[in-house]
């Protein structure tokens, strides 16, 4: 048995292997396929200050290898979570990160401040990088200046570990790593969904009910690999995989990049059990392997 | 209700319609408990043009045999793959997702004390379906049945060679059809049979297109019948986590696959 506990700042986890916001509920619905509090850290569902009924339907298109969506972050609001989930959430021994979305620096600060009295979640993921919603999400991850303006809002609002998920659809995603780690943000997790779009022929028109939406799946990997690579190099804060892992060889190869911890997303869909299956399989990779510990393949590929 | 992931047994895969296939799952222990209404969400293997696992009704389940049913209707190259299963290939399912249909309880009770009991409807069901959306109906009609309340089947479709699955369902109820063409039952939509203008019933349960289900929820609302139906929104996770399969109701966008698929019609916005 290697050992698989890594650090994202002052957030300790007990393996690497973690679940995208939007992809594993609140965790609760997958409590008859896994135990929760074995899994590295579940990231729930974005969560703003006020409720969002999200986008209309269709939200979804299955695409090669993939899937969009066009959700639109719906949820019922950070009042909502703190008051009727959170407490839902503390039997169940799981390690719990809210990702934070607004539309606002000061809509950031005020929900992330929520989030900070919550004794027993550790950590905030801040969505500066969300595809599908017209006011705020991406609009702040596409800009250094935009990027920066959420953080430093958030930082003084927010005491513990502040990860902050990073848009894919940008010319160069190290300058808005570079600049979110210089407001202070302990770690980053990339890369978010890529903006894409699916069409119906017969009908001539756009698949979405908003025409785009963000890509997830393996057919993004490549396109993800490559950026964390690129930002692990970049930053010196600790940085978080995600894009269309699947497997054990995948989460590894995120980690051999630079990552220091990996998320799960789509695979969630397909299937439910995958979370303990990926970090079984690292746990079997490094002990075939003869590697005692995670960290030491950690940006082993430079 | 508790949900596995379960590498079921393909027992036979009956092909019976140009476009369905019946198939028929069993497993070496006791299959989980399931409602009538549910669905899985099935894994397909082998398409390269298909991700996502798909969900499919259970259209019937044989506790003896240990067996669970599944009527797939061939649209695309994913179900044209379950289509093509053999015997004792496997099949991973996740299962059972969703809210089935309401059921009576307590239907050892008389009709004639039901006023005593805390129901008093549900006496006399229809169970209205269209297309490959008669699947469900034939698990509800069985333990509709084995609650002691005998259902009526209304059955729909383009022709007779399209009415699925018929001496199954006779085995349940009464069963009434429309076709389209006339070539069997009467001539029309399910809604012009005229069982809805000569009989009452006292709840409507229905899963077909979606035209039709709401031409039968604009009936049972005039009538003021309690009206169910099972909705079909495209979906991904089957678990309530995407939030990709969502309907409009009164409460707000409703997840389709963990708060349905089965809705009573006053929760929808389909009057509007």
């Amino acid at each position: 048995m290697a050992k698989l506990d890594v650090n994202i700042g002052a957030l300790k986890l007990k393996n690497p292997v973690m679940t995208a916001s939007g992809t594993f509920g609140y965790g609760l619905e997958f409590q008859d396929f896994v135990s929760l509090s074995e899994i590295g850290g579940i990231i729930v569902k974005g969560t703003t200050l006020k409720p969002r009924e999200g986008n209309d339907y269709p939200r979804m298109a299955e695409t090669p290898q993939g899937m969009l969506n066009c959700v639109g972050l719906q949820n019922k609001g950070v009042d909502y979570f703190c008051e009727h989930i959170y407490p839902q959430l503390l039997p169940t021994g799981g390690t719990y990160i809210v990702n934070v979305s607004g539309s606002s620096p000061e809509d950031y600060a005020e929900c992330a401040a929520r989030v900070d009295a919550l004794e027993h979640i550790p950590a905030i993921e801040l969505n500066i990088s969300c595809p599908n919603v017209r006011d705020g999400g991406m609009a702040f991850g596409v800009t250094c200046a935009g990027a920066s303006s959420v953080v430093k809002a958030v930082r003084q609002a927010y005491h513990k570990t502040l990860i902050v998920k990073l848009s894919p659809n940008v010319t160069d995603i190290t300058e808005i790593a570079r600049a979110v780690e210089a407001e202070g943000a302990d770690s980053v997790s990339l890369i978010n969904t890529l903006m894409g779009m699916a069409v119906d022929i017969e009908k001539r028109k756009k698949t979405l009910s908003i025409g785009t939406g963000g890509l997830s799946g393996p057919c993004v990997k490549p396109v993800a690999l490559r950026m964390v690579n690129q930002v692990a190099k970049a930053v010196k804060i600790p940085v978080i995989g995600l894009g269309g892992i699947s497997s054990a060889t995948d989460a590894i190869e995120f980690l051999m990049c630079g990552a220091t911890a990996i998320e799960i997303g789509t695979a969630n869909f397909l299937d439910p059990a995958i979370t303990i299956k990926v970090r079984d399989g690292i746990n079997d990779w490094l002990d075939s392997h003869h590697i005692a510990d995670i960290n030491e393949i950690v940006g082993a590929i430079q | 209700m508790k949900k596995y992931i379960l590498d079921l047994q393909v027992k036979s895969v009956e092909r019976v319609h140009e476009r369905y296939v019946l198939i028929r799952l069993t497993d070496d222990k006791p299959l989980p408990e399931m409602l009538p209404g549910q669905f899985v969400e099935v894994r397909v293997d082998g398409s390269s043009t298909t991700f996502l696992r798909r969900p499919i009704s259970i259209n019937f389940v044989d506790k003896q045999a240990n067996e669970l049913w599944l009527l797939v209707a061939c649209v695309g190259d994913g179900t044209r793959r379950l289509a093509e299963l053999k015997a004792g290939d496997t099949l991973n399912c996740v299962l059972p997702l969703g809210n089935g249909f309401t059921l009576p309880v307590n239907f050892h009770l008389s009709p004639f004390t039901s006023h005593l009991s805390p129901f008093t409807f549900h006496l006399s069901p229809l169970l209205v379906g269209g297309g490959v959306g008669v699947a469900p109906l034939l698990y509800l009609g069985k333990v509709l049945k084995e609650k002691g309340v005998e259902p009526t089947f209304l059955l729909g479709a383009r022709s007779a060679k399209d009415l699925l699955m018929l001496s199954e369902f006779e085995k349940y109820g009464r069963v009434l059809v429309t076709t389209e063409d006339g070539t069997m039952g009467e001539k029309g939509f399910v809604t012009n049979h005229s069982v809805l203008q000569q009989e009452q019933f006292d709840m409507i349960q229905v899963c077909g297109p979606t035209p039709m289900m709401k031409a039968v929820a604009r009936y049972a609302n005039e009538k003021g019948i309690e009206c169910e139906v099972s909705l079909e929104n495209l979906m991904a996770c089957g678990l309530g986590a995407c939030l990709c399969c969502v309907e409009k109701t009164k409460e707000g966008n409703l997840c389709v696959c963990k708060e349905g698929p089965v809705f009573n019609i006053k929760r929808l916005l389909w009057q509007s």
